[in-house]
């Protein structure tokens, strides 16, 4: 029975590639470990090699197609024995095939190849963003981009920004969300560092004190770990240790929170940690507008700012405003959703589930509004207080833990300033109080999920 | 890069032999100035902590003068300093106010920091110290990220970054070693080895207790000094600075000194004897070898007391600043979160 080979997934958070280049025409022989076919990301350009041994039946994708989903069949392998005619049989499912990128994958990040679970593309904003005027050009690009031209944008603009980390230059970026920045920049604003983040997070600091302003890269929150004692004993206290003297414009940015299939140590959120800290900005944005006007503000600040970014939205697309420079305040929530019934806070990728979870109220005439966060610290609790103040009942999203979490703090801050407004106890979903479990049905259990927020939701509403 | 560097340690330990080159006389009044001026302030900060005018944690310089003094004078003119939590002889010698120092030792207003920082926290943009850091070993990445920023811009700057035998044993002095190296950054690792990290003397706690070679599997030359002697210092500095303004990055230094307090003010003092106290002060003091040399060299004893009745001066007014300066204003427990 000839066998299907399936579109590969490079990484966790692959959801769709490029059929760049067929090596192979039909009728040629295979061995398995012939690189049959070329596949391009926005991330990286990978090769395709057969599994299966047999003959190249037919090219069901042809060269040149965009946006091939991940499991697409794109051809089929005809054993020993089958001919053309078999073709029309109901074809065996190959397993993916093995995919080697063309550059070797950073350790410990890139997880086996997997059908990763695909939260859709942010629903654009019900309310129109006072940060963008009336009339302007939207442009579609990825949250990577974005992130990409705030910092390529920045660092046109003031020749004291650079970039530091791990794979930043040469790689382009783990994520590759420094792509094309080492080919503007050169190597000295663009910087490789060793994998070595409690020293360059110390060199990044210091470099700040002396008045640069670096962007620092953590190739994923998970490792500033090592660097925490940087970060919050020297970046964020000395302006205050030093009376004002000396302060710290720094950027610590990169990927947070849950990423998929790659388990405890790789997979877990830093808001609330981060959030604690006085001394430090923290902006974790949603949307591709946000990703770029958020972190061309963080570089601008003079303080230091965490910016947590989330693998799994990289790839997602979004309207950007096409200005010459779109900065987004720091410390303003924004309403995604108008709606008077009920109000889901959430943020970054929370903001996936809690926006779901609306239209799915909606069809039973529950109306939420949606507030993303945007910035946790400082936090804008007067725009969560008036919309309570207005619907009454308040679910907090978040995909960290519950004990000292973001919502936590977003229901004390309600019981001090909407007590005498809330008609029911307000609802928290989180994470699940357990290390990010690999398997894929528990990492599922381990996370929020939309039917969790539905039922948050009805439950305040009391229905 | 260029063939390291054993050698050069090697070279100055021969052109050493005997005693380092001398100072002129002014050199000489100079340094004992200096030093007097940081012996006489941390003794006076010793009694206003016995005194409860001073809080919490209080690590006194006394006996290890000559190093801060001798590398100062090494430097010029916008070159940074960077240590850990025994800093007010570095702020003294980077010539930062006495009366700052001493006031935010008692926590007023008009210390350094605004009374907000403390002992291990003053810094001064304008002197280029940039700290007082409290965490044991971070002071030696920051440091090596102001050598960075100097690279980065293209000036001839360095950077000195003081830590302990203790801070030696950390990992990101290692993370900084080889950074700084790769980078080919301007940086001075002076390592003040006063042969107690604490309570624990360098052989309990250090595999390898030369530590001018901790800097050998990344090609970091290095030099042990006589830490108690200020020419030596200074020597040793001027070779140092010169690597380093050269371009060929960083450089570490070992000074081998000794502190005669305790580690801090509640300092129980059972890991070491008296008498091994008594004998360094005896035969090594940094002070009294440049008060001996001077009075060999016919400086009057009227000349050397007038050197310290101006400390003893600056001290005295110092302290009485500290004393009558106000608390900070309570408003300024919200001020300089952010700016």
């Amino acid at each position: 029975m000839p066998i299907q080979v399936l579109m590969p997934a490079l990484s966790p958070t692959m959801e769709k590639g490029n059929l760049a280049k067929w090596l192979k025409k039909e009728g040629e022989t295979i061995k398995s470990g012939d690189v049959i076919a070329e596949i391009e990301t926005d991330k990286a350009t990978m090769e395709v090699e057969a599994t299966d041994e047999g003959t190249l039946g037919r090219i069901l994708i042809p060269e040149g197609t965009a946006d091939v989903a991940v499991n697409t069949p794109i051809a089929t392998i005809l054993s020993d024995g089958e001919t053309a005619a078999d073709l029309g049989k109901a074809p065996a499912v190959s397993a993916p095939p093995k995919a080697s990128e063309s550059v070797p994958p950073a350790a410990g990040v890139e997880a086996p190849a997997a059908a990763a679970k695909t939260p859709a593309a942010p629903p654009a904003a019900v309310a129109p963003d006072p940060e963008i005027p009336a009339g302007t050009e939207m442009v579609t690009m990825t949250i990577r981009e974005a992130l990409r031209d705030a910092m390529a944008e920045e660092m046109r603009r003031d020749p004291d920004v650079f970039v530091m980390g791990e794979e930043v230059a040469e790689y382009q970026g783990a994520y590759k969300v420094t792509q094309g920045l080492l080919q503007e920049f050169g190597d000295r604003r663009v910087i490789d560092t060793p994998i070595t983040e409690h020293g360059f997070a110390g060199v990044g600091v210091g470099a700040a004190m002396a008045g640069l302003k670096p962007i620092v890269e953590f190739m994923t929150f998970n490792f500033a770990m090592q660097a925490i004692d940087q970060i919050i004993n020297s970046a964020a206290k000395t302006l205050y240790m030093s009376g004002g003297q000396m302060g710290c414009s720094i950027v610590f940015r990169g990927p947070n929170g849950a990423a998929a299939r790659v388990a405890a140590q790789h997979s877990q959120d830093y808001s609330a940690w981060y959030s604690q800290v006085p001394g430090l900005k923290v902006v974790s944005p949603f949307s591709a507008a946000d990703a770029k006007g958020l972190l061309k503000a963080a570089i601008r600040d003079r303080n230091p700012v965490i910016f947590l970014e989330n693998e799994m939205l990289y790839g997602h697309s979004g309207e950007v405003p096409k200005l010459d420079d779109f900065v987004v305040p720091i410390g303003k929530a924004r309403i995604a959703r108008a709606g008077g019934h009920v109000t889901i806070v959430s943020w970054s990728n929370g903001m996936t589930y809690a926006l779901k979870a609306a239209d799915e109220l909606a069809k039973d005439g529950i109306e939420a509004e949606v507030i993303d966060l945007r910035t946790l610290r400082p936090m804008d609790t007067e725009t969560i207080v008036a919309s309570v103040k207005k619907t009454g009942r308040a679910v907090t999203v978040e995909e960290g833990w519950q004990q000292s979490g973001v919502g936590a703090e977003i229901v004390a801050r309600l019981m001090e300033h909407a007590f005498d407004y809330l008609d029911a106890p307000v609802a928290r979903v989180s994470g699940k109080d357990v290390p990010m479990p690999y398997a894929a049905n528990l990492e599922k259990l381990a996370l929020p999920t939309v039917a969790e927020v539905v039922a948050a939701a009805k439950a305040v509403c009391y229905r | 890069m260029a063939a390291p560097k054993k050698s050069v340690a090697k070279e100055a330990e021969q052109d050493k032999g005997g005693s380092p080159p001398e100072f002129t006389r002014d050199q000489e009044l100079s340094a004992l100035r200096d030093m007097l001026l940081i012996r006489r302030f941390e003794e006076k900060a010793g009694q206003l902590y016995g005194m409860g005018a001073i809080g919490g944690f209080c690590h006194l310089y006394i006996g290890q003068e000559a190093v801060v003094v001798g590398m100062q004078m090494a430097l010029k003119q916008g070159d940074q300093v960077i240590t850990g939590y025994r800093d007010h002889g570095h702020m003294l010698a980077c010539g930062m106010d006495a009366k700052g120092v001493m006031a935010e030792l008692t926590g007023r207003r008009g210390g350094y920091s605004k009374g907000k920082g403390g002992s291990m926290h003053m810094f001064s943009m304008e002197k280029n110290f940039f700290g007082g850091h409290g965490i044991v070993g971070a002071q030696v990445s920051l440091g090596t990220g102001l050598a960075f920023a100097n690279r980065y811009r293209g000036n001839d700057f360095v950077s000195v970054a003081y830590f302990g035998d203790g801070a030696s044993n950390q990992g990101q002095v290692y993370e900084s070693f080889n950074m700084a190296e790769l980078w080919k950054l301007p940086v001075i690792y002076v390592i003040e080895n006063n042969r107690y990290a604490m309570g624990t003397s360098v052989n309990r706690a250090s595999a390898q207790t030369d530590f001018s070679k901790r800097g050998i599997s990344f090609n970091i030359p290095g030099e042990q000094v006589d830490g108690m002697d200020v020419r030596a210092v200074k020597a040793a500095g001027d070779e140092a600075v010169a690597w380093c303004r050269a371009g060929k990055g960083p450089y570490i230094l070992e000074m081998q000194t000794y502190r005669y307090r305790g580690h801090s003010m509640s300092d129980p003092a059972k890991y070491r004897t008296r008498e091994e106290v008594e004998k360094v002060r005896h035969d090594q003091d940094p002070i009294e070898q440049v008060r001996n040399r001077l009075l060999e060299a016919k400086t009057s004893e009227q000349d050397l007391k007038a050197i310290d009745a101006e400390v003893r001066e600056i001290v005295n007014a110092a302290a009485d600043f500290a004393q009558h300066d106000p608390e900070p204003d309570a408003s300024e427990l919200w001020t300089d979160v952010y700016r």
